[in-house]
C-alpha cells in the first residue's frame, strides 16, 4: 500500500498514468454532456411556470457545482501539499484553478443569463450571487499569487494557505440561500429528503453533472502533465522520455 | 416535435442558446488550454534535452 503510494506521488509514474487515464474521462464526459444536452433541450417537459427558460438549469446547476467541488479538491490538495511536502499535490492544486474559475465563470454567466427573464434583473447583490463572485476572485487571486513567485517552492506555499482559506467560502455559498434572504431559489435536489423536482426533469440534470464531473477528470489530467512537466524540467527522467 | 418550435425554445430562444453555447465555448476554451499548456510544456522539454545532446 505505501508503496504504491510512494509511486504515484513520484512524478514520471504519475506523468505516465495520468497520459493513459485522460482518454477514460474525456470520451465519456463527451458523450454524457451531448446526451443530456440532448435531452434537456428536446426531451425533458417543459416547465409550467418557467417555460423553456428553465432549460438553463441544465448548464447552470452542473457549472456551480463544478465551481465547488473544483473549489474544494484545490483547498484538499494544497493541504496535502502542505502537511506532507508533495510536491505533486501541490501542482495538482495549481492545475485546478483554470479550470475551477472557468466553471464559476460560467455559473456566473448562465445564472445571470437565466436570471433575466426570470427575475427581471441580469444581477443582484445577494449572498448566493455575491458568494459566488467572491469564489471567481479567490480563484483569480491564488492564480495571480501563484505567479507572482518565481521560485516555485514559495509559491506552492503561499497559494496554499489562500486556497485553505478560502474553502470557508464554499458551505457560505452553498447555505447562503438558507441563511439570508436571497432572489435565489433554495436547493431542490440537493436535499436530504425527496428532491422538489420532477424525476423526468431530474435524469438530464444527472447526466450532465456527471458528465461535467469526468469532464473535470479530463481536464485535470491534462493540466497536471502540463504542470509536471514545468516542474520536472531538469529531471533526468524526463530527459530520458522526451 | 416541429423544429423551428424548438429553435424558438418558447420565446426564450435568447436566453436558452446564448446559455448552452456560452457553456460550450468555455468547455472547448478549457480543452483547448489544457492541451496548449501540455503541448508547450512538452516542447520545451524536448528542446532542452536536445540542447544538451
Amino acid at each position: 500500500m505505501w508503496l504504491w503510494l510512494h509511486k504515484l506521488g513520484s512524478p514520471p509514474h504519475a506523468y505516465r498514468l495520468l497520459g493513459k487515464m485522460a482518454p477514460w474521462f474525456g470520451w465519456p464526459a463527451l458523450a454524457l454532456i451531448l446526451l443530456a444536452t440532448w435531452w434537456g433541450l428536446a426531451w425533458a417537459p417543459r416547465d409550467y411556470q418557467q417555460g423553456d427558460a428553465f432549460r438553463l438549469l441544465y448548464v447552470h446547476a452542473p457549472s456551480a457545482w463544478m465551481s465547488m467541488f473544483t473549489y474544494v479538491v484545490m483547498a484538499v490538495a494544497a493541504g496535502i501539499g502542505m502537511i506532507w511536502r508533495i510536491k505533486l499535490a501541490h501542482a495538482a492544486a495549481a492545475s485546478c484553478a483554470p479550470i475551477g474559475a472557468s466553471f464559476t465563470f460560467l455559473a456566473l454567466a448562465t445564472g445571470s443569463i437565466w436570471g433575466k427573464p426570470m427575475w427581471g434583473t441580469w444581477w443582484v447583490w445577494d449572498a448566493r450571487l455575491t458568494s459566488e463572485l467572491i469564489l471567481l476572485f479567490l480563484y483569480l487571486g491564488y492564480m495571480a499569487l501563484r505567479s507572482s513567485f518565481d521560485d516555485p517552492q514559495r509559491a506552492d506555499r503561499a497559494s496554499a494557505v489562500l486556497a485553505i482559506v478560502g474553502v470557508i467560502n464554499v458551505p457560505i455559498i452553498h447555505y447562503s440561500v438558507e441563511w439570508w434572504t436571497t432572489l435565489h431559489q433554495p436547493a431542490s435536489v440537493t436535499k436530504l429528503d425527496k428532491p422538489s423536482i420532477a424525476i423526468e426533469m431530474l435524469y438530464p440534470l444527472f447526466i450532465m453533472m456527471l458528465g461535467f464531473q469526468l469532464y473535470f477528470g479530463w481536464a485535470i489530467s491534462r493540466r497536471l502533465r502540463g504542470e509536471i512537466l514545468r516542474r520536472e524540467r531538469n529531471a533526468k527522467w524526463l530527459k530520458e522520455s522526451t | 416535435m416541429d423544429f423551428q418550435e424548438f429553435l424558438r425554445m418558447g420565446g426564450y430562444a435568447g436566453y436558452v442558446w446564448s446559455g448552452y453555447g456560452l457553456t460550450a465555448l468555455v468547455l472547448v476554451w478549457n480543452w483547448w488550454a489544457a492541451r496548449r499548456s501540455e503541448a508547450e510544456q512538452l516542447l520545451s522539454a524536448q528542446r532542452r534535452s536536445a540542447d544538451q545532446a
